[in-house]
């Protein structure tokens, strides 16, 4: 549902980190936030609840170039992963052209993992969409906690329970270190402009 | 990917003029047309303002969705018209079709009344281009 303004020329592609809560998906944003702030003209917005958690979402804006003579602009969306906020989950899915889903690899997240993955279907269900052909790429993040002795998922593990029938694109990460990070936002970049370049020709 | 709101060069000009000359050219500072999701359609303003443009569209989808939301648990379907005063600056919401909505930032120089009766003209000529 990426936005084509033909006068002046401007896709606008809307991309959503999807994940349970305390996952790491506005680490993932503030992260390229900093690592690309030169390219990076408009403020992240955040809006968050007391306890530091996202209510409604992230965004962060960004221009990358040019497909078809159309300028690119890139706009990254968080969801709230608190199970009750789906009403506001639904609300940013509107319109969504390429999901990142951040999956918690702490042993104990392993059923929270699991039920965001289907609340997302369910969720893009409500607009038609399906998780099988949407751009979607799958990200194990806190990988640096197996360095701290806490116990988590192997990577088999996280492949088998969330992407074993998507077969989506897949990257260990860790968002507080940044590891992975810019890599998984580029993959799913590509993915989603790849599919919107189709549409444009 | 399917596009819902879809406009050609035409159309997105002829929204152009109206927003110009029924909201801009009487004093109102910025107009934004956005759809539900948060995307930016056409955006004018006097030249006086520097806004973040496609973070208020972004925030404005959020605030039109929680918004409507609150109407649902009253019993409406929704709330077509939204005013946020400032001591300065105010914004006002209205929508024009399924998926759009217009975002009008003015000051104290331009009345809530005139602005609304201007907004109603504006938004019933768009849906004739729509």
């Amino acid at each position: 549902m990426a936005l084509i303004n033909p006068k002046k020329r401007e896709v606008q592609v809307k991309i959503v980190y999807y994940g349970p809560g305390r996952g790491g998906k506005t680490t993932n944003l503030e992260y390229i936030n900093r690592k690309f702030k030169k390219r990076i003209l408009n403020e992240m917005v955040t809006v968050k609840t007391y306890g530091d958690r996202t209510l409604f979402f992230d965004f962060l804006p960004f221009d990358i170039g040019e497909i078809k003579g159309h300028s690119i602009k890139i706009q990254l969306y968080t969801v709230p992963g608190q199970v009750k906020y789906n009403a506001t989950r639904r609300l940013v899915l509107r319109g969504v052209d390429g999901i990142v889903f951040v999956a918690d690899s702490m042993d104990l997240r392993r059923e929270m993992n699991i039920r965001s993955l289907e609340n997302l279907k369910a969720n893009l269900e409500s607009f038609n969409k399906n998780l099988f052909n949407i751009p979607l790429v799958m990200q194990y993040n806190k990988r640096d906690l197996a360095d701290e002795g806490i116990p988590i998922l192997s990577v088999e593990t996280l492949e088998k329970d969330l992407n074993s029938s998507i077969k989506a694109p897949y990257f260990s990460a860790s968002a507080i270190r940044g590891d992975n990070v810019a890599v998984t936002m580029k993959k799913i970049i590509a993915l989603t402009v790849s599919s919107l370049r189709k549409k444009l020709e | 990917m399917e596009f819902t709101v879809d406009f050609n060069k035409e159309q997105i000009e002829s929204i152009e003029d109206i927003l110009q000359k029924e909201l801009i050219d009487l004093g109102v500072q910025s107009v934004i047309l956005m759809d539900l999701a948060g995307n930016v359609i056409v955006n004018l303003d006097s030249g006086e303002a520097d806004h973040d443009v496609f973070s208020l569209a972004a925030l404005a989808a959020g605030n039109y969705g929680a918004v409507s939301a609150m109407a649902n648990i009253i019993g409406e379907q929704e709330f077509s018209l939204l005013f946020h005063k400032g001591e300065e600056e105010s914004i006002h919401f209205s929508k024009v079709a399924d998926d759009l909505l217009l975002l009008t930032i003015f000051n104290k120089n331009v009345s809530l009344g005139f602005l609304r009766l201007k907004v109603a003209e504006a938004v019933k000529r768009i849906k004739t281009v729509i």
